[in-house]
């Protein structure tokens, strides 16, 4: 069973997080939640596999609430 | 409102019991004259069965109602002789369409192989089908139909039940060994019960119109997300017969039930979506809500539930008729079997396990389109919105666009009747499954191993090309000679001549249940699998046989 990849495997983090900030600039918080929404849709199906989408839904979780 | 139909009025007439002051012991009570009741009563006539039927209406359906019905629904019905008609008269298809705004999202076929008998969908207004399944129980001299009869009480006893029963000449009482309570999701035997109804009832409101009119769309199932003609909600569209077309709108919560009822309110809705210049007139009007509940068990002691008395769902997917139906489909052959004391009592449990089953997997399905159609929260919208989005461009993104999964029969995967697999077999008729149809020669006739499927046991074996071996064909006859209704075909590949053969002329049932020279199928009388070999074992046979009856 495939499980969650939490090692780093970015060559260039810093490069990775600003694509992640840049994309948000000036987009209403509106904007920013469904660009969110379709982005986690993609990776979700590139990922392609339940048990690891999962995985990462339970980690995001905690801690929130 | 105009009328396309005229309804029936059955005759009131008074029972045996307030004629002559008798209180026969009836084996079987049927409570509801609706689709499920119906079928019920026909099956379990047809098998040898008496049965009563009360229903508190002297008529059909009032309003189209349910309009879709399924494959399998109509399999049953084809089974009791009543479902060509049904196709006849109903508008057949196959085809979902779903748009977002303007655009088609993408579309679906429901049916996308060749060679079954019975299509996908029809859509047909309530009203026929029950007038049609009347038709068919009025032909069976073992169905007592009482109309205006309503019941008051229900009373369990060790051996049977005794239901206080109103009608226009009083209240008389009603005996019987078994009862089956068909009464609908407001289902007043259910409360005399006192059993639990729980589940979930959806925030949304939802006008449906039935409209008679003259219109250039298609037979096929259209849905939209967003439309330009009904802003920020979804709607629906089928077309149904003699130029009737069903509309559902999404009004949402906060709508007014009584004032969106009115046609001054429906009128201008219409002509949004149909333009100004298509005339048309209301049939029928209803506001409703969603509710996805279910009983614990649909069987209390005596008394059976089945159809919408024992689970409710939300109408996207076409879930409710067409899983009421094979509700009766599976109790009635079980209960004909315990009623001759062919099987025990408790294989009456495994209609409550088989189709509580069928019934979570209906309310899973319907409750996800639900909750896409209707979402619940800002994010739960939000990724709804996306995947719409998304939906135009990639295909991966359209598996997630729900407006509705379409009934299909479920596969009783955990039923203790099953003989599980122990021969390797492809594709999907699995110990469980309903089978499925293929194109078959019988007797130098082209027809389809659903006939063949005639509400006995069914033992197929696959003879190839060679005869059926002597010592396998004498095995197969002493067990049809048996007490419990059972008949064996031989499967072939092409005309041999030999007795009892279905030939297998489009190689259909080769491929569709993975068929080699000495491969065996049990099939049960409700058509479905019951367990499967790879070659002819008697002694396997013989305790697969008796495991699906519950021995």
């Amino acid at each position: 069973m495939a499980s969650l990849v939490t090692d780093t495997r970015f060559a260039a983090p810093d490069d990775v997080y600003q694509a992640l900030i840049d994309s948000h600039r000036d987009l209403t918080p509106d904007q920013s939640a469904m660009l969110n929404a379709k982005l986690i849709l993609l990776l979700a199906n590139h990922i392609g596999d339940a048990e690891v989408v999962a995985q990462a839904l339970a980690i995001a979780r905690k801690g929130v609430v | 409102m105009q009328a396309a139909y005229s309804y029936p009025k059955f005759p009131y007439q008074p029972s045996v019991e307030q004629r002559t002051g008798a209180r026969p012991r009836h084996p079987v009570v049927v409570i509801g004259a609706g689709p499920v009741g119906l079928t019920a009563a026909i099956d379990l006539a047809q098998k040898g069965v008496p049965v009563v039927v009360i229903d508190a209406e002297d008529t059909v359906s009032v309003g189209s109602r349910a309009v879709c019905y399924a494959k399998r629904a109509l399999e049953v019905w084809d089974r009791l002789g009543a479902g060509q008609r049904m196709i006849d008269k109903g508008v057949v298809w196959k085809i979902g369409k779903v748009f977002n705004g303007d655009g088609l999202v993408y579309q679906f076929d429901l049916l996308p192989e060749p060679d079954h008998k019975i299509p996908a969908f029809i859509n047909l207004q309530q009203y026929y089908l029950e007038d049609y399944l009347v038709a068919e129980a009025q032909k069976q001299d073992l169905i007592d139909l009482r109309w205006l009869s309503r019941v008051l009480s229900v009373k369990q006893e060790a051996d049977h039940a005794v239901l206080q029963v109103e009608t226009p000449d009083g209240v008389y009482a009603l005996e019987a060994d078994w009862v089956i309570a068909c009464d609908g999701a407001k289902s007043s035997v259910r409360k005399m019960l006192g059993l639990e109804f729980q589940g979930e009832v959806f925030k949304d409101r939802f006008l449906i119109a039935d409209v008679i009119m003259k219109a250039d769309f298609p037979a096929e199932r259209w849905f939209w997300f967003d439309p330009p003609f009904h802003r920020k909600q979804s709607a629906l569209l089928h077309m149904q017969p003699d130029n009737v077309w069903r509309i559902d709108f999404q009004l949402g919560w906060d709508a007014d039930p009584e004032e969106e009822k009115k046609p001054e309110r429906v009128i201008p809705r219409l002509k949004a979506m149909l333009g100004d210049d298509t005339p048309f007139e209301l049939e029928w009007v209803s506001v409703y809500t969603f509710q996805c509940r279910r009983l614990d068990s649909f069987r209390a002691g005596r008394v059976f539930f089945a159809g919408d008395s024992a689970h409710q769902v939300s109408p996207f997917g076409a879930r409710g008729a067409n899983s009421g139906v094979p509700d009766a489909d599976n109790l009635a052959w079980k209960l004909k079997l315990v009623i001759d004391g062919l099987a025990p009592e408790s294989l009456l449990d495994s209609y409550s396990d088989e189709r509580v089953a069928a019934a979570k997997e209906n309310i899973l399905n319907s409750t996800r389109s639900t909750d896409f159609i209707t979402p619940k929260s800002a994010m739960s919208r939000m990724f709804r919105d996306a995947a719409l989005e998304l939906a135009e461009e990639f295909p991966f993104a359209r598996s997630l666009v729900n407006s509705g999964r379409l009934s299909t029969p479920t596969t009783y995967l955990d039923s203790p009747l099953n003989t599980p697999d122990r021969d390797v077999f492809g594709g999907t008729m699995v110990p469980g499954a309903p089978a499925t149809d293929a194109p078959v020669e019988r007797d130098g006739q082209a027809g389809w191993l659903m006939d063949a499927l005639d509400g006995r046991f069914v033992v197929l074996y696959a003879a190839g090309t060679d005869p059926v071996p002597a010592a396998v064909a004498a095995a197969l006859d002493d067990l049809a000679r048996g007490p419990l209704p059972l008949v064996w075909r031989a499967v072939t590949d092409r005309r041999s001549g030999q007795p009892n053969e279905l030939v297998d002329s489009a190689g259909r049932m080769r491929e569709r249940y993975d068929l080699t020279p000495g491969s065996v199928y049990l099939i049960r009388p409700d058509q479905h699998i019951a367990a499967r070999w790879r070659a002819f074992d008697a002694a396997a046979l013989s305790a697969a046989l008796n495991r699906a009856v519950g021995r």
